[in-house]
């Protein structure tokens, strides 16, 4: 009620400042009238009994404040007050003011961008109708959410947790829409897709579960607005239209919003089209158990059910299949994921280092406000002489304290205003970044609301956190003191306040420092490290030949002819082929068993490899080393032998070691008895980082693939070459869409990660260097400034250069050294989280050591030069004159 | 005006409330009427009753509104509200117990301790 009332003063005040300054005139001139008629009336003339009246009344301007005080509105005019007398001071000081407000912003606003992604990307990643619902069916022991499409029946119709569960699959495909042909990247979605994510038409409609009818039944395609924008010029005339997915004719009936991407964050589909037409697509089995080639089945969970009971049902579902379909599903472990992220397996390590890089630019923040507090402690100290004025005149100390409060959260929000727009303007930029132009790849990150309240939030709270710095300096302040002895007195203690926020500060910035040396030479390291081929001097060209037409026996003689076409160009040493490479995107993996295993069941698996069908010039042509046995052959066709060539890991792990691979039998899923007959390098197959994985190498002639990646070994210049490459292709058939990079580019995805996170970590490196090199400048500018008389006193006395500068900057140094080595010694702690996302991430490096301290003592150097150079060149006598 | 007394620290308010509750009154009434009703004793500077004046309309205990005086000046006029009367009833009972037990505190005599 009190409160209530005080509101709604304090708002009239604010809104109705000028009618309530009226109305108090008024009242107190009414007043002096009445008291003047009075007067009249005793027998004064009126001009002597209004004197006589505003004499009695005492100073009005006074009791007009006192009323606007009682009215409860002053808070609002000394804030005012306040704010004009901060923006006057921060004007006079614009060289203050501008490297506060920077050094907030740079510190906020990699806030807000390491908060934007992961805001994006793992708290609000889809804008659905109850997306904090929305979940996928994930395998924990297998790392995936693939299901077969027999086994997502079941798991659709038999679970009670989720309202529906829809499956996906994401595919590439040649669409023709009369103009030139291009490939583009598909959903196929179950019929009740849309709806069980929510997600309306923008144009026309989407498909439904009454769509469906059997394979091949729903020949529909909705496009993304992304697509439909790009490819049709936004003519809402497209829907009816027929276009071809690999030359097959498909209906578009519908647009969708232009927010909706699918439901893997970073992948923007072109268009959608129902599962049930698959056959298009992929050679998948849709009544075939064992054929997981579902890529997600996901839905919403009902309402208030938790993960744990959705867990559960999953399981029995699991155990159900297990029972029903033992020679297919083995044992079964279902828990639900996070789609998004496609659940542990990008959403783990994303998490791991966005919590981590949050973390960093948060420590960031705190070096900013320990920089910005000792600034601000040193301003309260240059400013004691008018603080302990203020104080004599009668000014309270709440005042002077809530003047100095205004000044740093005024410096902060604007340093929060500056922060939030760069980082604005980076994240449109990262927005607009296709980061692996083969994919549709985007990482589409609009600041929303949180990003701003975080953003607010985060000045306001450093605002008041550097602002409360100086406080006990201003509590202390003695005016009568001051006054006496001047500013000079100095604080008697070894260690202040402020000393202890640059050591603080500098040990952040060498953190800073430390990870980002750590990862930018974990980088380069692993791109020079033995990945069981050699990625130098090669070109990577890759089609899928389903997409041209090309089917059963068609495509292995196509390949053959685009071999021997490409060998032809010269300059090329040699052309191999793979329906995969290793690190790149195409590769598959098969379930092997021991040879003696008769039981081909899920449960007697002994590894699943990565496989490569490849031609036998493969291996030359990719830079991998035979270690034993020989190679393939052409003439390892389907009439001879089966025949394989295994890396060491597969040898050791199947036979026990690789003197007993060679020769040596196992089995494939489909029960056919392998023979291996070479012994390859073990090599990274899927990231940099993982641990040796088995690897088994097919011959193209006895496991056909539409699926052509071609390595071009040579050493002419990738992009002459590359022109040569493309017009011998199309010369064999010019509507074959290819792709032709280099080996590296291949690589992008699997080096994606690391670069990603070198990137910023060197990005917050940069930032703590900065910062360092303020912190430190503000105190070594700071104490040479102070003691200038002392130091024109030496000078005076005949100090040599080397004990002025001692005198001036060794306390700098010292903080400066004790700070690097506590931050050395904790960045070097950290580094061990660092190892997990960048591949070869060591500290114990003497390269990064020594690049930390020469950094850092660099970095001292550099800070220090203008003060030091001011205090060379002092001159004494000028100085004794003017005090 | 010889015999005026400064008033003690925060009897105003109560005072004010009193002069209020006689009927509504404009400022300076409300200064006639302490004058009238402490005898021409209590001396109150004219400018620090308006503060005061404010601080109990926020606080609730009066209401204003805009009036004519009886020589037809146009001025804001003060009157008790429900919970002015409360408190001037418990300021009232207070003040009489403190001057009561002041009183009976300086009666003392020295046999009497």
């Amino acid at each position: 009620m009190k409160l209530l009332s005080y509101l709604r003063s304090l708002a009239a005040k604010f809104f109705h400042r000028k009618q309530v300054a009226d109305e108090v005139d008024e009242e107190l001139r009414a007043h002096i009238q009445l008291r003047a008629d009075d007067l009249e009336r005793s027998g004064l003339d009126r001009v002597d009994s209004e004197r006589q009246a505003r004499v009695e009344f005492g100073g009005q301007e006074r009791f007009k404040e006192e009323c606007h005080e009682a009215l409860g509105g002053n808070f609002i005019t000394s804030l005012i007050q306040d704010l004009r007398y901060a923006v006057r001071l921060l004007r006079k000081s614009p060289g203050f003011t501008v490297t506060a407000v920077l050094t907030l912003a740079l510190a906020i606003g990699a806030n807000a961008v390491v908060f934007s992604v992961m805001n994006a990307f793992l708290l609000h990643p889809f804008n659905l109708p109850h997306a904090d619902r929305l979940y996928a069916v994930w395998r924990p022991d297998v790392g995936d959410a693939h299901e077969s499409y027999p086994d997502y029946l079941d798991l659709r119709d038999r679970n009670r947790s989720f309202e529906t569960l829809a499956a996906f699959n994401a595919t590439e495909a040649g669409m023709n829409t009369g103009k030139e042909p291009f490939d583009a990247w598909i959903i196929e979605g179950s019929g009740n897709y849309f709806d069980a994510l929510g997600v309306q038409p923008y144009v026309g409609r989407v498909f439904h579960a009454s769509d469906e009818h059997g394979p091949n039944s729903a020949p529909y395609v909705v496009l993304s607005y992304g697509c439909w924008h790009a490819r049709f010029h936004d003519d809402p005339g497209v829907v009816g239209r027929t276009i071809q997915l690999n030359k097959h004719p498909f209906t578009v009936i519908g647009v969708t919003q232009p927010d909706f991407h699918g439901t893997i964050v970073f992948f923007n589909p072109d268009a959608f089209v129902p599962i049930v037409n698959h056959a298009v697509f992929g050679p998948d089995d849709f009544n075939a158990r064992k054929d997981r080639w579902v890529f997600m089945v996901l839905g919403r969970l009902k309402a208030g059910v938790s993960k744990a009971q959705a867990t559960a049902d999953l399981s029995s579902i699991g155990a159900y299949l297990e029972k029903t379909y033992p020679k297919d599903d083995g044992k079964i472990h279902f828990t639900v994921a996070r789609p998004g992220l496609y659940g542990d397996f990008l959403g783990g390590p994303v998490k791991a280092f966005m919590t981590a890089l949050m973390l960093l630019s948060g420590l960031i923040l705190l070096a900013a406000c320990a920089n910005l507090g000792s600034l601000f402690a040193s301003r309260a100290a240059d400013r004691s002489r008018e603080v302990a004025l203020r104080l004599a005149l009668g000014s309270t100390r709440t005042r002077i304290l809530r003047g100095l409060f205004t000044e740093a959260v005024l410096i902060s929000l604007m340093g929060g205003a500056v922060g939030l727009l760069g980082s604005v303007m980076l994240l449109h930029a990262l927005s607009a970044w296709q980061p692996m132009p083969r994919f549709p790849i985007h990482m589409p990150v609009n600041p929303d609301a949180y990003v701003y309240a975080l953003a607010l939030l985060l000045s306001l709270v450093s605002g008041f956190l550097f602002g409360a710095v100086p406080v006990r300096q201003v509590l202390r302040t003695s005016p009568y003191e001051v006054v006496k002895l001047g500013v000079a007195a100095r604080d008697g203690r070894r260690i202040t306040a402020r000393d202890l926020l640059l050591v603080v500060q500098i040990a952040i910035c060498a953190v800073l420092v430390t990870a980002s040396l750590v990862a930018v030479r974990g980088l380069a390291r692993s791109l020079h490290d033995d990945f069981g081929f050699e990625p130098q001097n090669r070109i990577v060209v890759d089609t899928d030949l389903t997409m041209s037409g090309y089917s059963g026996d068609q495509a292995p003689a196509m390949q053959k002819r685009m071999i021997d076409a490409l060998a032809a160009i010269p300059g090329v040493e040699s052309v191999g082929l793979g329906d995969g490479v290793p690190l790149g995107e195409g590769e598959g993996d098969s379930n092997v068993f021991r040879d003696d295993t008769s039981d081909l069941i899920p449960a007697n698996v002994v590894a699943d490899a990565n496989r490569f069908d490849v031609s036998p010039e493969y291996l030359h042509a990719m830079g991998t080393t035979l270690l034993a046995g020989r190679n393939f052959t052409w003439h390892d066709d389907k009439n001879s032998p089966p025949v394989a060539i295994v890396n060491q890991e597969f040898a050791r792990r199947m036979f026990g070691s690789e003197s007993k691979a060679l020769g040596g039998y196992f089995k494939m899923q489909e029960g056919k008895r392998i023979q291996v007959v070479g012994i390859v390098e073990n090599g990274k197959y899927n990231s940099l980082t993982e641990n040796p994985q088995t690897a088994l190498f097919l011959p193209i002639l006895q496991r056909s693939s539409s699926a052509t990646w071609l390595i071009v070994r040579s050493e002419r210049d990738p992009q002459q070459l590359g022109a040569a490459i493309r017009s011998t292709l199309h010369n064999l058939d010019g509507a074959l869409p290819v792709s032709i990079r280099t080996r590296y580019q291949t690589m992008d995805m699997a080096l994606f990660g690391p670069r990603m996170a070198t990137i910023s970590l060197g990005v917050l490196g940069l930032m703590g260097a900065m910062l360092a090199i303020t912190g430190i400048f503000g105190m070594a500018a700071y104490s040479v400034s102070k003691r200038l008389k002392e130091l024109g006193i030496r000078i005076a006395l005949g100090a040599k250069r080397e004990e002025v500068l001692r005198a001036a900057l060794g306390r700098a140094f010292k903080l400066l050294a004790f700070g690097s080595v506590a931050g050395l010694l904790l960045g070097i702690l950290a580094s061990r989280v660092l190892a997990l996302i960048v591949y070869q991430a060591t500290p114990r490096d003497p390269l990064v050591l020594a690049g930390v301290v020469f950094a850092m003592a660099l970095l001292g150097l550099i800070a220090t030069w203008i003060p030091a150079q001011r205090a060379l060149s002092i001159d004494p006598l000028a100085l004794l004159r003017e005090e | 005006m010889p015999d005026q007394a400064q008033i003690l620290p925060g009897t105003l308010d109560l005072l004010i409330l009193k002069a209020v509750s006689l009927g509504p009154l404009h400022g300076y009434g409300v200064l006639l009427r302490i004058g009238q009703i402490s005898g021409q004793t209590l001396l109150i500077e004219q400018g620090a009753l308006y503060p005061a004046l404010f601080r109990l309309v926020r606080q609730g205990l009066l209401k204003a509104s805009w009036g004519t005086s009886d020589n037809n000046r146009r001025a804001k006029f003060y009157e008790l509200t429900t919970a002015g009367r409360k408190r001037l009833r418990e300021e009232t009972e207070g003040w009489n117990r403190l001057v009561g037990a002041v009183a009976s505190a300086l009666a003392a005599q020295p046999e009497e301790v």
